[in-house]
């Protein structure tokens, strides 16, 4: 064959390392970690970034990606990764976490890593339950969803309710870009692969802290199959969910969180000292 | 060897007995001696009663808590009653008076008394009865020579309020002459 | 060499940065909170960074971060503060992450005080967080000391891939010393960490920091190796001061604040013909048994004097072997003991000895 014959039209990414991961099939960590490694290819960073792997069903994330990787303790990669960001501030940093080690155990040091405006990539899986230790109820487990720590479905007046991470998040300062989206569909991963893009391209241009939220699924521990996973997900978790924007200080007109966060305190004078 | 001092001073929070304390502290450590300073610290400071043990030495100094000093720097009545019984024999209680209505003799124990509050708002010194204690201390007990407590007293005080350098040296001479 | 009067916990800020640390994750607490305070101060002077973490536990995760990014890193806290570390101190200990951690004691447990206390010796040589590891502790006794130690401290931290951990106590923190400052060390001219996380730049595999190991077998191997390091710290590390030993019927054995108190006393019984003596570990894990068996001869009985309820004397009894008595006197609660009650102590010892030898 003559080179003309041959062209390369899909391949693994250069920051995904040849290896087998050990996801379930039907699991979307795999679609995501080719979005978040061909980002790094394209934006030529991988040399220079380093990743922290949380704890849940994506700890060994560690041994999947090409660049540096940190494992973090559970629901501490954001803590991890702006100590990280400070260290090697004109390094690419992000954390890859799980919705118990965010939004549970973790949100403590999620919502403290926004609100400082930390210049880091966290890429959000929410599949509503606890994978790794075998389908537990998470903090994004839907009101009367059974799992094995909600047996007669989440009871709402017991449990309480589901967090919506992004809704959360979208009313600190140091926040940057929110975008929710789902890898359902060529078209919905083509999305997801755009926000997850953008939120590193935020982080080199430092604008400040971006999440992207992807609504997942897991076959195994909800006990469907991939496709029955998507549609209960699509039926189910999307109208709690909603896809979209939820903050984009850029898209409002401002260069970064700074700029976004002195106009929302204008009318507060020790706020806007030092500014021009 | 000269006398190991053991120095306790106690006030109400916000009367300068960790500062006065400092002074005779870095005072002993121009003269190259082993020095120590301990603040009490916490809620007490808060409105309530401070006190800092300093220790000046020609030996390495033990513990340096003091709860039988052989000089009491007292700066109000509560300190004063707390501590007047755990003053060693043969020691020194320097005590503002205008703050210590009952000053309670003792026979064994040398008291000198002085109405330094008083004496540093007459002279304009603000909050300056501390300093005006101090004073006493070294003209009582001569625990350095003037030029090292000048020179302590220089380091004890920051740059940026170094106008505060005179009364300080005005209200330690009033004390030394009260 | 100018001396200069300093806070305890100052000093320990201000030779952390000497040492090469430009990265310190804090939390306030009393009564270490100076030496927070003493860092955002500084920090920002020399380009370093200062950061009042949400908590201690990300403070403790944010030094792991730091420290896996191939940074010298510090982070101080007090007893309750500790606690909330254990997690982050194991976690290092797994992944082989340097770090310096300060533990400026009070009282516990619970909330406890706020007064000086030496209560954490369990949690700081036995049991600092889950599983197998553990951790250098040094105790020191004098401003200058702590200087000396937190200045040391990184290189050894360094040398060995652990955390190390210096347990001062809330007197030490607080109180002004004249101390002598070691000359400032520049980071960039510190010896190169080729395992850590710095962006492999397309010129090495990549690098991972990680405490997970999913296979018995291999997390077995990696703990006796970390053990065979920690024998070769037992080796080389331990550190221990004797005062007026070599003769003493009567060894006194304290550390920290309380050998000041001890060596108070031990010089009073001295004064009275009584021969006693001070052994004062200074690393308290290695535990330095070598110094201890030094005065065993000598010895016809150990005095263990402490602020807790009794903790290192466990240690000095298991170095003793049964071969002499081994006494304890301590305050607790935040309650420093004073050189006359150590002093009746060892009078009672001195003429109890005195009766049995007639």
């Amino acid at each position: 064959m003559s080179d003309k014959e041959t062209k390369v039209v899909f391949e693994r990414p250069h920051a995904l390392l040849p290896v087998v991961t050990n996801y379930c099939p039907g699991c979307t960590h795999g679609i995501v970690h080719r979005l978040v490694a061909e980002s790094l290819d394209e934006l030529e960073v991988e040399g220079r970034t380093v990743g922290v792997a949380p704890v849940g069903c994506s700890v060994t994330s560690y041994d999947f990606f090409g660049c540096d990787m940190i494992e973090a303790a559970h629901g501490r990669a954001p803590a991890v990764a702006t100590a990280v960001k400070r260290v090697h501030p004109d390094h690419v940093v992000f954390a890859y976490q799980g919705d118990g080690d965010l939004a549970s155990i973790g949100m403590a040091e999620t919502v403290h890593a926004a609100t400082r405006g930390e210049n880091l990539t966290i890429i959000f899986i929410n599949n509503a339950i606890y994978g790794m230790t075998g389908g537990q109820m998470a903090p994004t487990s839907l009101p009367n969803q059974v799992t094995q720590t909600s047996p007669y479905g989440r009871d709402v007046a017991t449990a309480g309710y589901p967090i919506r991470v992004c809704e959360l998040l979208s009313s600190l300062d140091g926040v940057a870009y929110l975008e929710r989206v789902t890898v359902d569909s060529p078209k919905n991963i083509r999305k997801a692969k755009k926000a997850i893009k953008r939120a590193f391209q935020n982080q080199i241009d430092k604008k400040g802290y971006s999440l992207v939220e992807v609504v997942s699924t897991c076959p195994t521990n909800w006990g469907m199959t991939p496709q029955e996973s998507f549609e209960w997900m699509r039926e189910n978790m999307l109208p709690y969910y909603p896809l979209g924007v939820y903050k984009d200080v850029e898209a409002e007109g401002f260069a970064n969180v700074a700029e976004a966060a002195a106009a929302r305190a204008e009318g507060c004078p020790i706020a806007q000292k030092g500014r021009e | 060897m000269e006398r190991e001092l053991q120095i306790l001073l106690a006030g109400f929070g916000g009367q300068g007995v960790l500062f006065a304390g400092k002074c005779i502290a870095y005072a002993g450590l121009m003269d190259g001696r082993e020095v120590s300073w301990l603040p009490s610290y916490g809620p007490e400071m808060r409105g309530g009663t401070a006190n800092c043990s300093v220790t000046l030495s020609d030996a390495p100094i033990g513990s340096p808590l003091i709860t039988a000093p052989n000089v009491l720097v007292a700066l109000n009545q509560p300190s004063y009653d707390k501590f007047v019984d755990e003053v060693q024999p043969g020691g020194v209680i320097i005590a503002d008076t205008s703050m210590i209505a009952d000053l309670r003799l003792r026979d064994d124990v040398e008291c000198f008394g002085v109405p330094a509050t008083k004496i540093a708002e007459e002279n304009g010194l603000g909050k300056g009865g501390n300093m005006v204690l101090l004073g006493k201390l070294f003209e009582v007990t001569k625990f350095c020579d003037w030029d090292t407590l000048m020179e302590g007293l220089r380091h004890c005080i920051p740059a940026s309020k170094a106008h505060l350098l005179d009364n300080n040296i005005k209200a330690i001479k009033l004390g030394m002459e009260a | 060499m100018e001396k200069v009067l300093m806070k305890g916990n100052e000093a320990l800020a201000e030779s952390a940065m000497r040492a090469g640390c430009r990265f310190f994750f804090g939390y306030p607490i009393t009564p270490q909170t100076e030496l927070a305070a003493y860092m955002s101060k500084k920090m920002p002077k020399v380009g370093g960074t200062y950061l009042q973490a949400e908590s201690e536990v990300a403070a403790i995760n944010m030094v792991y971060g730091a420290s896996a990014a191939g940074a010298r890193v510090m982070t101080s806290s007090s007893s309750p503060g500790i606690s909330l570390k254990g997690e982050g101190i194991s976690y290092m200990a797994g992944a082989d992450l340097p770090g310096v951690i300060i533990n400026v004691q009070r009282g516990g447990p619970g909330l406890g005080g706020i007064q000086p206390s030496q209560s954490d010796y369990f949690q700081a040589t036995k049991a600092t967080g889950h599983g197998d590891f553990q951790v250098v502790v040094y105790a020191p006794s004098t401003v200058q000391e702590m200087s000396d130690i937190v200045y040391e401290a990184f290189d050894v931290a360094d040398k060995y891939r652990t955390p190390v951990m210096i347990l001062a106590d809330g007197m030490l923190g607080q109180m002004m010393e004249p101390v002598v400052l070691p000359e400032p060390k520049n980071p960039e001219d510190l010896p190169a960490k080729p395992w850590a996380c710095t962006g492999h730049e397309g010129k090495r595999a990549h690098n991972v920091v990680n405490s997970l190991y999913l296979t018995a077998e291999a997390l077995e191997q990696l703990n006796v190796e970390r053990y065979q390091r920690y024998d070769q710290i037992k080796a080389t590390e331990q550190r221990a001061e004797a005062y007026l030993t070599e003769d003493a019927d009567i060894v006194l054995v304290a550390f920290g604040a309380s050998a000041r108190v001890a060596r108070s006393a031990v010089n009073a019984a001295r004064a009275e013909g009584i021969k006693a003596g001070l052994l004062r570990p200074i690393t308290l894990w290695p535990f330095p048994a070598e110094a201890m068996e030094a005065t065993i001869d000598s010895a016809k009985e150990y005095l263990v004097v402490e602020m807790n309820m009794g903790q290192m004397v466990e240690d000095v009894r298991l170095c003793v072997e049964g071969r002499r008595p081994v006494g304890f006197f301590g305050r607790c609660g935040g309650i420093i003991p004073t050189p006359a009650e150590v002093l009746g102590q060892i009078r009672q010892i001195h003429e109890r000895l005195a009766a049995e030898g007639e």
